[in-house]
């Protein structure tokens, strides 16, 4: 059975639990996580955090304490840096000190700290240091780490073809990585670089959807906003569908490289929506108080008001925030996205 | 070409003598005014941080006493601060303002970079000139960090309400007017005699309480923003101590990555096992200087912090902890465009009423034992 390693289903649960499961799972643990965001969830989160934080880490917080009895570890991680010279968010880099000191009661928490700014011997430590708690094996660590990585890059493939991330992971687990049918139904499926081609048939519009991910496919906290951009006959391609080369090459017509890996990727996904021509409205969703974001969306407000081809709107979520309001929001962009199509 | 650059409390008086002493023209902006605030919050991204919007403000006010060219420093992140120059730009093109932006990016951390970056500014000059400019605006700037720690000790003793901040303002012109080194010095000395003459004369009220003000830079320097948060804790007879200085700024945003120095480790290991890691800005010197102020047998800390600012949320985050296991009242001041004049003060009062009380009862108890 092993020792039981709970992930929060909040923040970068959305781009990197695949991962993260196999990790575990291949280093003899077992894997839970808490379960869908609910008013509970959140009420208990913004319990133990300061009123100025932003919805999303008070979600986390809610998140982690949901986990409490239900495993011996909590995997909370200090995700400074994915990649060279960029960073998340400051927020994520004080994450594990923010929950030692406002959850308490809860399992002992795994706080690997991934910093790859400006070298890799960090990260390569975080996996070995992570990994020597459950095995005394480098082989093993090194497989296990191997093995973690396939799944993400195959995670990431599907998402690319245009599937959101709850499909994509129950298409994982259905189909283990050596299942070669499955892999090649969805290998079809995703023609890049057509995320946009592939979803375009199905409804009339389709809308570029900018966000972080766990704001929107976080259906509370996003209102289920993909869900209801559908049911609204719309079709929907996310930030995260486009592939990485395009969201760059897009980002880098900014002055100054953005020092934000996730900021980067709104930033390239809203010109790519706003110029290419694929999509025919771009719908930002922000968390009230997100840094980045509150720069990243201005930049993109202003790119939409020179390509006046492309209706843009932001709509910014809290713990406030009423169903009724968004639903009408969300309905008067359709219609506007609509009509402007028909004429 | 005129040169402006935004207010960060008196920075302007070092910034205005090294651009000068190379030679440059230089339009100072007005001093942050309500004014500057509204024209600054009308223009800038609503949820941007306040000092962007007090920013956008200077550059407006100082291009219409025709500056054509801003200076601005750039940054590497996380905190949203480096995006600044970039965000700003568009938005004074948009309003259809003819400028040139200059900013420089501390980060590629080359001497020569910063230097080229410099010539941009001022036109070519001799190495020897550059250094002579660098020397007179660090003493400058060495002395107005001087003269704002003597107003602070001074302060909450002087014999006329107003008197401290009335001296600190002719110290601060001199320095200011001060052309070489020497004369730095001198206006140095004569500004702290200003100073240590307002203090009343029938000697200091015993043992007064301490305040430590920790937070984010911007809002920590600049009076304007933070409603003189210093000046009406002395006011109220308070032993002010502020964790940092615009030296510390310039040397930790400048040379800390020029000339690969290690940053200061200290607050960093005060920090733990609170906030373990840096979170850009100054969230980690926030805590680690609370941690000290705790250890100095401080009466209670007041951090300021913008609203939204992500490293000093971090830090908020965890400071109850601090307090409760260090045993030292904490406050946190967030500051926007809507904050006002009363509900500060408001809270000035109450938080001093309450490090009083403290202090008395402390005292009390010290009396008995």
């Amino acid at each position: 059975m092993g020792e039981v390693v709970g992930i929060p289903r909040a923040l970068l649960y959305y781009h990197y639990y695949p991962m993260w499961k196999v990790f575990f799972e291949s280093l003899g643990g077992t894997v839970v996580t808490s379960g869908e965001t609910t008013r509970a969830v959140l009420d208990a989160g913004i319990k133990v955090t300061v009123d100025e934080a932003c919805l999303p880490i008070k979600v986390f917080h809610g998140h982690v304490l949901a986990l409490a009895g239900k495993c011996d570890y909590v995997f909370v991680p200090r995700l400074v840096s994915v990649e060279r010279r960029a960073f998340i968010c400051p927020k994520f880099m004080g994450l594990p000190d923010m929950i030692r000191c406002n959850c308490h009661g809860i399992p002992r928490i795994i706080d690997s700290c991934i910093n790859l700014s400006r070298t890799t011997r960090e990260y390569i430590h975080a996996v070995y240091s992570t990994g020597r708690m459950f095995t005394g094996s480098m082989l093993r660590i090194f497989t296990a780490h191997n093995k973690a990585r396939a799944a993400l890059a195959r995670y990431t493939r599907y998402i690319e073809s245009g599937m959101t991330p709850d499909e994509a992971m129950a298409i994982m687990d259905l189909a283990p990585p050596c299942d070669k049918p499955a892999h090649r139904a969805v290998a079809a499926a995703s023609s890049l670089p057509g995320a946009s081609e592939a979803v375009r048939g199905s409804g009339r519009v389709v809308i570029g959807l900018v966000g972080h991910p766990y704001v929107i496919y976080d259906p509370f906290v996003s209102m289920d906003v993909i869900r209801r951009l559908q049911e609204m006959g719309a079709s929907v391609v996310t930030s995260d569908m486009l592939p990485a080369a395009i969201t760059e090459r897009e980002a880098a017509r900014f002055p100054k490289r953005v020092f934000w890996t996730l900021g980067r990727r709104l930033l390239g996904a809203g010109f790519y929506f706003l110029r290419s021509g694929t999509v025919h409205g771009c719908l930002h969703m922000r968390a009230f108080a997100c840094g980045p974001e509150s720069l990243i969306g201005e930049v993109l407000e202003r790119e939409s008001a020179r390509c006046r081809d492309v209706p843009f709107a932001t709509i910014t979520v809290d713990e406030h925030t009423g169903e009724a309001g968004i639903l009408t929001r969300l309905e008067a962009f359709v219609d506007v996205v609509t009509r402007r199509r028909k004429l | 070409m005129k040169i402006t650059f935004a207010h960060m409390g008196n920075l302007y008086i070092t910034v205005k003598a090294l651009l000068e002493d190379l030679g440059a023209e230089v339009v100072v902006p007005p001093m942050p005014s309500k004014r500057t605030l509204s024209i600054g919050s009308r223009h800038s991204p609503e949820f941007a941080c306040l000092p962007l919007k007090v920013n956008i403000g200077n550059y407006i006010e100082a291009m219409e006493l025709g500056a054509d060219t801003i200076a601005m420093a750039g940054g590497v992140g996380p905190c949203r601060f480096g995006l600044y120059g970039e965000v700003q730009r568009e938005i004074l093109k948009a309003l259809g303002y003819e400028f040139e932006m200059i900013i420089i990016e501390p980060p590629q951390g080359r001497l020569r970079h910063v230097l080229r970056q410099l010539g941009r500014l001022v036109g070519r000059n001799p190495v020897g000139k550059y250094v002579r400019a660098a020397r007179l605006a660090w003493a400058k700037m060495t002395a107005v960090d001087e003269l704002e720690k003597v107003v602070q000790r001074v302060r909450p003793f002087e014999g006329r309400r107003g008197a401290a901040t009335a001296a600190l303002a002719s110290a601060l012109k001199l320095v200011d007017e001060a052309s070489s080194i020497v004369q730095v010095k001198r206006a140095l000395e004569d500004g702290r005699e200003m100073l240590l003459s307002v203090r009343a004369p029938e000697g200091d009220a015993p043992d007064p309480p301490r305040i430590g003000i920790v937070g984010e830079v911007y809002v920590v320097l600049e009076p304007f923003v933070n409603f003189d948060v210093e000046r009406r804790l002395g006011e109220m007879g308070v032993l002010v101590e502020r964790s940092i200085y615009i030296g510390d700024w310039v040397r930790e945003h400048l040379f800390k990555d020029l000339f690969r120095l290690r940053k200061g480790r200290r607050p960093y290991d005060l920090a733990k096992p609170y906030l373990c890691h840096f979170v850009g800005g100054h969230g980690v010197e926030t805590v680690g200087h609370t941690v000290e102020y705790a250890r100095q047998k401080f009466d209670g800390v007041i951090q300021l912090a913008p609203f939204t600012c992500m490293p000093e949320i971090v830090a908020q985050d965890v400071l109850p902890a601090v307090s409760r296991d260090l045993g030292i009242p904490v406050m946190t001041l967030v500051f926007d465009e809507h904050s006002s004049d009363a509900g500060v003060l408001t809270r000035l009062e109450a938080f001093v009423d309450l490090v009083e009380r403290s202090c008395r009862r402390r005292a009390a108890k010290g009396a008995r034992g």
